[in-house]
C-alpha cells in the first residue's frame, strides 16, 4: 500500500474526510469542501495558493470569530497515524486551524512520511533547529468529559483533508 | 484517620463517585490493552522512553542551565522556582505586571500542585479552568480525582445539574454535545478577554526551548498563542536534551493514558511563538502581530533536586503523569483519587509524587490502599517500580509513628527487626509466618479460641482484622512434618531434584496443595526436598517492614545457596513468594545471588508444564479431563506472565477452561483482612464472583494459584475453590 493509501485508511478511521486531487482541479475542490464563510492562510505548498478561490486569506479577528471553514496547509502527513503536522505562522494558520468549526487542510501527497520517527525527524529541523512552532494534528478536537465522546471540544468538530499530488 | 473513619471515607466513596471512576478508568485501561498491541515494538519503545528519562534526570542541572540559555536566547523569560510559594509570587508578579484581569488555564497537575489558582485570586486575577473535566471541577469547587481525568468520578447528570444550577440557561443542558457546547461557548468568551494564558508542559526540550503539551480539547493550543501573554509551568522533571527524544513519548503517552493512539493535538510550542496574538473584535487583519507576545516558563523544583538525590524516590521523577498505574489498579478502579490520592497526586505512583513534594503526611492517607499486586509494573510506559516506591514510603511512615499503647501484646508474637513505631496491625501481619507457627502447633485449640466472639472483637479493636473475615485455619500436622515421615517413600532414582519452597501458608494452613505437588513432582521423576527454610520476606514487605523482609531474603538465600550449588532447582507453589525471588530480591541480595536462584526459581505449574513439555508422554501421569474449570490466575503471577502455563497444561489435559478477565480477586494478602479495607476487598472481589456464578458457569471447579485468591474466592463463593496443582495431581498411592 502506497503511503498515500495507508495516510488515507487512517484519516477514514478518525472520522477525517479526504479528497484527492490534482492541482488543476484546486480550486474547484476547494469550493466544494468548505462552507462559507471560510477564512485561510498562505499554504506553503508550491504552486498553490488560495486566491482564486471564496476563502478570505488574511483574515481580520472578527472575521476568525465568525468564520465556519478555515483553511490551513500541513506540511507533513503522517501515514501510520492519519496525522497532520501545521505549522504555526506570522500571517495566523494556528487561530485559523483552530478555532472554525471545519478545518480544511491541504497536503502535497509528498509530503506524506510513513511513520513518527521519520516526521519526528523531519520536524527536528524545522521546529528544532529553527526554533519554530507545529501542531501534530489527529482528526478533530474532542473531549469525553462530560460522561460521552464528544467531536469539537474547543477546536474543529469536522477536519477535512485535500492531498494534492501533482 | 482511625480506621473507623477510614472505612466510612472509602464506603462513602464507594457510594458516591465509584461507580463513574470505574467506568471510565476501565474505558481508559482496555483503550491501552488495545492501542499498545498496535505497536510494532511496544518494548522498545518502552526500554528507549526509560533509557532516555534515567539519562536526562542524571544530567538534570546542566539541561536545566541549557534549557535556560535556549529561551532566554529565544526571547522568553525562564524561572527557576524552589517552592510552591516562590512559583507563585512569580507568576502573580507577572500577571500584576500586565495589568490582568483574567487569566485562562489549561490543564496542569504541576499548577495544582502550587495552588496557583488560589494565589492569583489572591491577587485579585480572575482565572478560568479550559479544560473541560477541570472546568468542571473548579464549579464543583472539588479538587481532581484522577490525573488525566480530573473529573471522572462525575457522571453526565451529575455535570448537568451542576451546570443548570451554575449558568441556570434558557433550555436546560442535558446531553454530552449540549453541555460541551455550552462549556465551548463560554470558555471561548473567557479565552477571547484573557490577558494572560496558562499552560503545563508535558516535556521541554533543552536544545531548542520546545514544549510539548499534549491535548485532545484544543483548549491549551487557544491559551497558549491567544492572549499576548503565556506563561508555563513545569516541574523540571520534564527536561529532554534534544527535540528527537520527545519520539517515544509521544508515540507512548496517549496510549499509556486514555488508550488513544494519539491524542488530537500535541503542540510543540518554541515560545515566543510566530503566531499573531489576537485582539478580539478588531477589524485590523490579524498577520504579524506577534510582537507583543512575551513569555514565562516556570520551572519548578518543589522537593523534586531532593528526591533526586534520594535513591529510592527517584524513579518517581521518570514519571510522564499517564495515570496507566490509576487506571489498571483494581483498588482505583473502585474508589478513585479522592480516596487513593493525597494532596495532588493519586494513584499508584501519587504516593512517590506525595513524599517527594507535600511530604510524607500526604502520603500516608492513602499510601495502604497500594496492596502490592504489581498490576502497574508492566503497564507503567517508563517502568517504574511502582509497588517498591509504595514499601519504602510505607517503610518510612513506619518509622515515624510512636510506638503503639498496645505494643506489649504482640511483642512476643514480632520477632522482626523493626524498630519501634510500626503500627501493630502492620506487625502482626508482617509476621505471620511466627503467628502462623505457633497456631499451628496449638492447633486444634488456637483455631478454636480465634473463633471465639471475644477473640474476634480483640482481634479488631487491637489489630484492626475485620470481624466479617474468615480467619485462616491452621492444619494439624504441617507439610514439614508429614514430609518428614513421607520422605523415605520418594524415588531414590531421579532425573533431576528440586527444593519444594514451603511457604508460610501451605506449611501450615494448606498442606494438602503441598502434598498434591510433591506428589506430582515424584511422579513426574523428580526428586523433591523440603528443606527447613526462613519466611520470604513478602509478609513483612507488604507492611512496609523492609528490614524484617530483608533479613529474611538474606536467611532464605543462605538456605537455598547449597542447594542452587548443587545443581536443583527452586519451586515455588505461592505465586507471591516466586514474585519475591524473581523481583524484590534484586534490591536485597548481592547481584551474584539474586542472578543464581531468581534464575533457578519456577512456579509449580510452569514447572511441571516444563517437565511435560520435555516429555510430552508424562502428561499420562496427570488427572486429565474431560471436565469444566473456572481459572483465577493471581495478580503478581500475571505480572510475571506466568498464567498461561497453568491454562495451557489444563487444556493439553482436556479440560474446559474460563479464565476470568477481571485482574483482581480484591484481596491481595493482609488487605482484605483490615477492617479498614474489607468492603472496598469485597466491592472488587465481587466482579470475580459475577464472572464465576454467571449463568451457565456454575458448574465449573474454581481454580485459584494464589493463597489470597482462595481466600477471597472461598468467602465469595458457594464452591470451594482449589490450587491448579491438587486438581492435577495425580491420585495418591
Amino acid at each position: 500500500m502506497s503511503a498515500t493509501d495507508t495516510f488515507e485508511d487512517s484519516l477514514d478511521g478518525l472520522a477525517v474526510g479526504t479528497t484527492r486531487l490534482s492541482p488543476e482541479a484546486f480550486e474547484e475542490t476547494v469550493a466544494e469542501a468548505i462552507d462559507e464563510p471560510a477564512i485561510g492562510t498562505p499554504l506553503g505548498i508550491e504552486g498553490l495558493s488560495l486566491d482564486g478561490t471564496s476563502v478570505v486569506t488574511d483574515p481580520t479577528p472578527n472575521q476568525l470569530t465568525e468564520a465556519t471553514t478555515g483553511v490551513t496547509g500541513a506540511s507533513l502527513g503522517i501515514a501510520d497515524y492519519g496525522s497532520v503536522v501545521l505549522p504555526s505562522t506570522p500571517e495566523g494558520a494556528e487561530p485559523v486551524s483552530l478555532f472554525c468549526d471545519l478545518h480544511v487542510v491541504v497536503l502535497d501527497a509528498d509530503d506524506i512520511v510513513p511513520d513518527m520517527p521519520t516526521a519526528i525527524g523531519e520536524m527536528a529541523t524545522t521546529v528544532g533547529d529553527d526554533r519554530g512552532s507545529a501542531i501534530i494534528a489527529t482528526g478533530p478536537s474532542a473531549t469525553a468529559d462530560m460522561g460521552a465522546l464528544v467531536r469539537g471540544a474547543h477546536g474543529p468538530k469536522r477536519v477535512h483533508a485535500l492531498i494534492v499530488e501533482q | 484517620m482511625s480506621a473507623d473513619d477510614e472505612a466510612a471515607h472509602i464506603r462513602r466513596l464507594l457510594d458516591t463517585e465509584g461507580d463513574s471512576v470505574q467506568g471510565n478508568t476501565r474505558v481508559f485501561n482496555q483503550g491501552r490493552y488495545a492501542a499498545v498491541e498496535d505497536l510494532d515494538d511496544y518494548k522498545g519503545l518502552k526500554d528507549r522512553a526509560r533509557e532516555l528519562k534515567e539519562d536526562a534526570i542524571e544530567r538534570l542541572p546542566e539541561l536545566i542551565d541549557e534549557l535556560t540559555e535556549t529561551v532566554e536566547e529565544n526571547g522568553g523569560h525562564v524561572y527557576l522556582a524552589s517552592d510552591a510559594e516562590d512559583a507563585n509570587r512569580y507568576i502573580t508578579d507577572v500577571a500584576e505586571d500586565g495589568g490582568a484581569e483574567t487569566l485562562v488555564k489549561s490543564k496542569s497537575m504541576t499548577s495544582e500542585e502550587i495552588d496557583v489558582n488560589d494565589a492569583l485570586e489572591a491577587a485579585g486575577v480572575d482565572v478560568y479552568e479550559t479544560d473541560l473535566g477541570e472546568f468542571v471541577i473548579q464549579i464543583a469547587d472539588e479538587a481532581p480525582s484522577h490525573i488525566v481525568g480530573p473529573a471522572i468520578h462525575k457522571s453526565r447528570e451529575e455535570i448537568a445539574e451542576l451546570f443548570n444550577h451554575e449558568f441556570d440557561p434558557d433550555e436546560p443542558l442535558e446531553t454530552a454535545e449540549e453541555l460541551t457546547h455550552f462549556a465551548r461557548e463560554y470558555l471561548g468568551e473567557r479565552v477571547e478577554e484573557a490577558d494572560v494564558g496558562m499552560t503545563g508542559a508535558n516535556f521541554l526540550v533543552a536544545e531548542s526551548g520546545t514544549l510539548l503539551l499534549v491535548t485532545s480539547e484544543g483548549n491549551a493550543r487557544k491559551c497558549a498563542v491567544a492572549p499576548d501573554t503565556h506563561v508555563a509551568v513545569a516541574g523540571v522533571e520534564k527536561i529532554l536534551p534534544r527535540f528527537e527524544d520527545l519520539q517515544p513519548f509521544i508515540e507512548l503517552i496517549a496510549r499509556s493514558s486514555t488508550g488513544q493512539d494519539l491524542t488530537s493535538y500535541m503542540s510543540l510550542l518554541t515560545p515566543p511563538v510566530d503566531s499573531p496574538t489576537i485582539e478580539f473584535g478588531s477589524d485590523e487583519p490579524l498577520a504579524g502581530g506577534a510582537d507583543d507576545r512575551e513569555f514565562h516558563l516556570v520551572l519548578i523544583d518543589n522537593g523534586r533536586m531532593a528526591m533526586r538525590e534520594d535513591p529510592e524516590l527517584k524513579e518517581t521523577l521518570y514519571c510522564i503523569r499517564c495515570g496507566a498505574c490509576a487506571n489498571v489498579c483494581a483498588n482505583f478502579q473502585h474508589v478513585g483519587g479522592h480516596a487513593f490520592g493525597g494532596e495532588t497526586y493519586s494513584g499508584g505512583i501519587g504516593t512517590g509524587w506525595e513524599a517527594g513534594v507535600h511530604g510524607q503526611e500526604s502520603a500516608e492517607e492513602f499510601n495502604d490502599l497500594c496492596t502490592g499486586c504489581s498490576r502497574c509494573v508492566n503497564q507503567c510506559p517508563v517502568k517504574i517500580d511502582i509497588p517498591w516506591i509504595n514499601e519504602v514510603v510505607r517503610d518510612r511512615i513506619n518509622r515515624g509513628e510512636e510506638p503503639s499503647e498496645f505494643e506489649f501484646l504482640v511483642e512476643g508474637l514480632t520477632p522482626d527487626a523493626e524498630s519501634g513505631g510500626v503500627p501493630l496491625q502492620k506487625r502482626f501481619f508482617g509476621n505471620f509466618g511466627t503467628v502462623a507457627k505457633l497456631g499451628s502447633a496449638t492447633a486444634p485449640v488456637s483455631n478454636w479460641l480465634a473463633e471465639l466472639p471475644p477473640s474476634r472483637w480483640a482481634m479488631e479493636r487491637v489489630l484492626g482484622i475485620d470481624r466479617r473475615r474468615d480467619l485462616p485455619t491452621f492444619a494439624g500436622e504441617t507439610l514439614s512434618e508429614w514430609f518428614l515421615a513421607h520422605e523415605g517413600l520418594a524415588p531414590a532414582e531421579a532425573e533431576r531434584e528440586v527444593v519444594l519452597y514451603p511457604d508460610t501458608y501451605t506449611n501450615y494452613v494448606s498442606p494438602e496443595r503441598g502434598k498434591a505437588a510433591v506428589r506430582t513432582l515424584e511422579a513426574l521423576g523428580v526428586r523433591v526436598l523440603l528443606p527447613d527454610l526462613p519466611e520470604s520476606g513478602r509478609a513483612p514487605l507488604s507492611q512496609g517492614m523492609l528490614s524484617t523482609a530483608g533479613e529474611q531474603a538474606h536467611d532464605l538465600y543462605g538456605g537455598v545457596a547449597e542447594h542452587l550449588d548443587a545443581g536443583r532447582d527452586v519451586v515455588a507453589i505461592e505465586p507471591s513468594d516466586l514474585a519475591m525471588f524473581r523481583g524484590e530480591y534484586e534490591k536485597f541480595l548481592p547481584e551474584a545471588s539474586y542472578d543464581r536462584l531468581s534464575g533457578a526459581s519456577y512456579e509449580v505449574v510452569e514447572y511441571v508444564y516444563g517437565l511435560v513439555a520435555n516429555d510430552p508422554e508424562k502428561i499420562e501421569i496427570l488427572s486429565d479431563g474431560p471436565g469444566r474449570v473456572a481459572y483465577h490466575s493471581h495478580c503478581q503471577q500475571r505480572t510475571m506472565g506466568l498464567e498461561e502455563y497453568t491454562e495451557a497444561l489444563l487444556e493439553e489435559l482436556e479440560y474446559d477452561v474460563l479464565t476470568s478477565t477481571v485482574e483482581c480477586c480484591g484481596m491481595a494478602g493482609s488487605f482484605g483482612y483490615k477492617e479498614q479495607y474489607y468492603e472496598l476487598a469485597m466491592d472488587v472481589g465481587y466482579e470475580l464472583e459475577d464472572e464465576f456464578e454467571q449463568p451457565g458457569e456454575r458448574d465449573r471447579t474454581v481454580l485459584a494459584s494464589g493463597t489470597s485468591c482462595t481466600d477471597q474466592l472461598d468467602a465469595l463463593l458457594e464452591r470451594k475453590p482449589r490450587h491448579p496443582i491438587e486438581f492435577i495431581a495425580p491420585d495418591p498411592l
